[in-house]
């Protein structure tokens, strides 16, 4: 019994250690940021690796998803003879929950997991030490505009994973269940608020994106150099990504809409 | 006797509840090569990055080129390192960029050069390790030997006044292993360098040193020049010197009694 009791303790006391740690890690990062303004160069790689490279399954993903949607949308909204809000339902979805949400999923899975794959190996094979050595800052170097990678390319994949989306929903509503384009487009012209929907949408998306990278750097460069602690920090950084993303969705959610 | 540009003074340091370093004392002086020997798991890697600021002593003094280290800012730390040329055991090349990139990024890091030079001196750094062919190859592409030769050429790309080799030797064939012996002695000549080897590939490291320390257990067991090292009469250096397989050290791990353990049965 006192055995337990001591070793929760010590679990509890390791998991504030760790959340100490994560926020000190977050300070240094933020803190060096503005120096790699100087450095665009630096950035524009990493957006290619944690972007562009993960466009292909976030396009994917988005078309079916928008598909999905226009088949059950259409299948409840025809009982009521409103088939022709389709567009609105699909539209409204995708920009205020399943574009952020499931683009954070999929970058977490995707670019998560090879950023802090990436990280724990250069930590494993000392690069990260080697560079202290020579006096550079591998928080600036190698951190940051990782970070600001994640960061700025969130937002971006969302908003094309809910573009091609409402074309997925478009194709089947309209293309083949014979919904009125001209009413698809319209309601959903009326019904998207710019300000409500769209921009609390970018918002979610880019409390992801920081979240994401921050998990994902901060798992890389606290794991043990060891093969097994890479391996590790890859399944956390999607499991911890996942959890926070839906938990923070919930607040947020419950925050924007919930008046 | 001049002034050392290294001098360790009642170096204590721990990691968890072990002791690693329990008053060392340690001196290296400049345009010489340094041989510190102690068996796996003594702490000489460690010794190394205490003495680059990478870890701090619980106590005791680290002085470097006059300046105490552990007391140093980061902009003085920095400024210090980059005096500093560190061979790592591994190489510790980065793997996104070739070789040529790897010896030219320190420069680039450091220097706002005009590119026809960075390319000068990097050339110039390879041909010195005897890699220039190699300049376009990437990292994963060479054997361990070359991989430890370019990270040599990186370490002096700066022309640092010393270099620190953590385990130079380890895993090479005859071979790379002499080219690399002759490499750090006749670099540390030509360029008017200080090296400091970690090793415990004895005959190598004795071949090039001016001066050894043994470490065993968190203390210099022993120095003086490797010659006179030889000669010792202290049953541990004897036992690590000639690589005896028993002795102070023993061979076995230590355990409860053999019989008592067979006795016992089925347990583990
Ligand atoms: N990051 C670390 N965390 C905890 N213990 C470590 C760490 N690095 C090394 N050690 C321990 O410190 C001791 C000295 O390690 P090291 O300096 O690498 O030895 P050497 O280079 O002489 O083989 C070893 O017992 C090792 O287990
Ligand atoms: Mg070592």
């Amino acid at each position: 019994m006192l055995d337990a009791i001591q070793r929760l303790g010590r679990v509890t006391l390791g998991f504030f250690e760790r959340l100490g740690r994560g926020h000190l890690f977050l300070l240094q990062v933020l803190v060096s940021l503005p120096g790699i303004v100087l450095r665009p160069g630096l950035v524009l790689r990493q957006m290619y690796s944690v972007g562009v490279l993960t466009l292909v399954i976030i396009v994917v993903s988005g078309l079916f998803v928008g598909m999905v949607m226009g088949l059950q949308g259409y299948n409840t909204l025809v009982d009521f003879g409103a088939e022709e809000s389709l567009g609105v339902l699909v539209a409204l979805s995708l920009v205020r929950e399943l574009g952020p949400v499931v683009t954070a999923l999929l970058f977490a899975g995707r670019a998560g997991s090879a950023l802090s794959a990436e990280i724990g190996l250069m930590k494993a094979t000392e690069q990260l030490s080697g560079m202290e050595m020579m006096a550079v800052d591998p928080i600036q170097r190698v951190i940051a505009p990782r970070f600001l990678a994640a960061f700025l390319s969130m937002p971006l994949l969302a908003a094309i994973f809910s573009a091609v989306g409402v074309y997925g929903g478009w194709f089947i509503g309209v293309g083949l269940l014979g919904v009125d384009d001209g009413a698809f487009w319209a309601q959903m012209q009326d019904k998207v608020d710019l300000y409500d929907d769209i921009y609390n949408g970018v918002i979610k998306s880019i409390v992801f994106g920081f979240v994401v990278g921050w998990i994902a750097l901060f798992e890389g460069s606290d794991t043990l150099p060891t093969a097994e602690g890479v391996s590790r920090a890859t399944t956390q950084t999607v499991v911890h990504s996942a959890l926070v993303v839906l938990g923070l969705d919930f607040v947020l959610t419950a925050l924007m809409f919930g008046d | 006797m001049p002034e050392p540009v290294v001098k360790i003074r009642d170096l204590r340091f721990a990691r968890g509840n072990r002791l690693i370093f329990d008053g060392v004392n340690l001196d290296i002086y400049a345009d010489c090569v340094t041989a510190i020997m102690g068996p796996s798991g003594t702490g000489k890697t460690t010794l190394l990055k205490l003495i680059g600021g990478q870890l701090r002593p619980l106590s005791g003094s680290i002085r470097v080129y006059g300046e105490e280290v552990p007391h140093l800012g980061r902009q003085a730390l920095y400024r210090l390192r980059r005096r500093i040329g560190m061979l790592f055991q591994t190489g510790a090349l980065l793997t996104d960029i070739d070789v040529f990139e790897n010896v030219a990024y320190p420069i680039r890091e450091h220097t706002r050069l005009p590119e026809a030079l960075v390319r000068d001196l990097v050339l110039m750094k390879l041909e010195a390790v005897g890699l220039r062919g190699a300049a376009q190859l990437m990292p994963g592409q060479l054997s361990g030997g070359m991989a430890r030769r370019v990270a040599l050429a990186r370490a002096i790309a700066l022309d640092p006044m010393m270099v620190l080799y953590d385990e130079p030797f380890t895993g090479q064939d005859p071979i790379s292993m002499g080219v690399l012996v002759k490499l750090i002695r006749e670099l540390n000549d030509a360029l008017d360098l200080t090296s400091v080897v970690v090793s415990h590939d004895v005959a190598e490291t004795c071949a090039i040193a001016d001066y050894a320390y043994l470490l065993s257990d968190g203390k210099v067991v022993e120095h003086g020049e490797p010659d006179a090292l030889r000669e010792s009469s202290s049953d541990w250096s004897q036992q690590f010197l000639k690589a005896l397989p028993d002795g102070p050290v023993a061979f076995h791990y230590p355990a409860v009694s053999f019989r008592d353990d067979l006795l016992q049965g089925g347990q583990r």
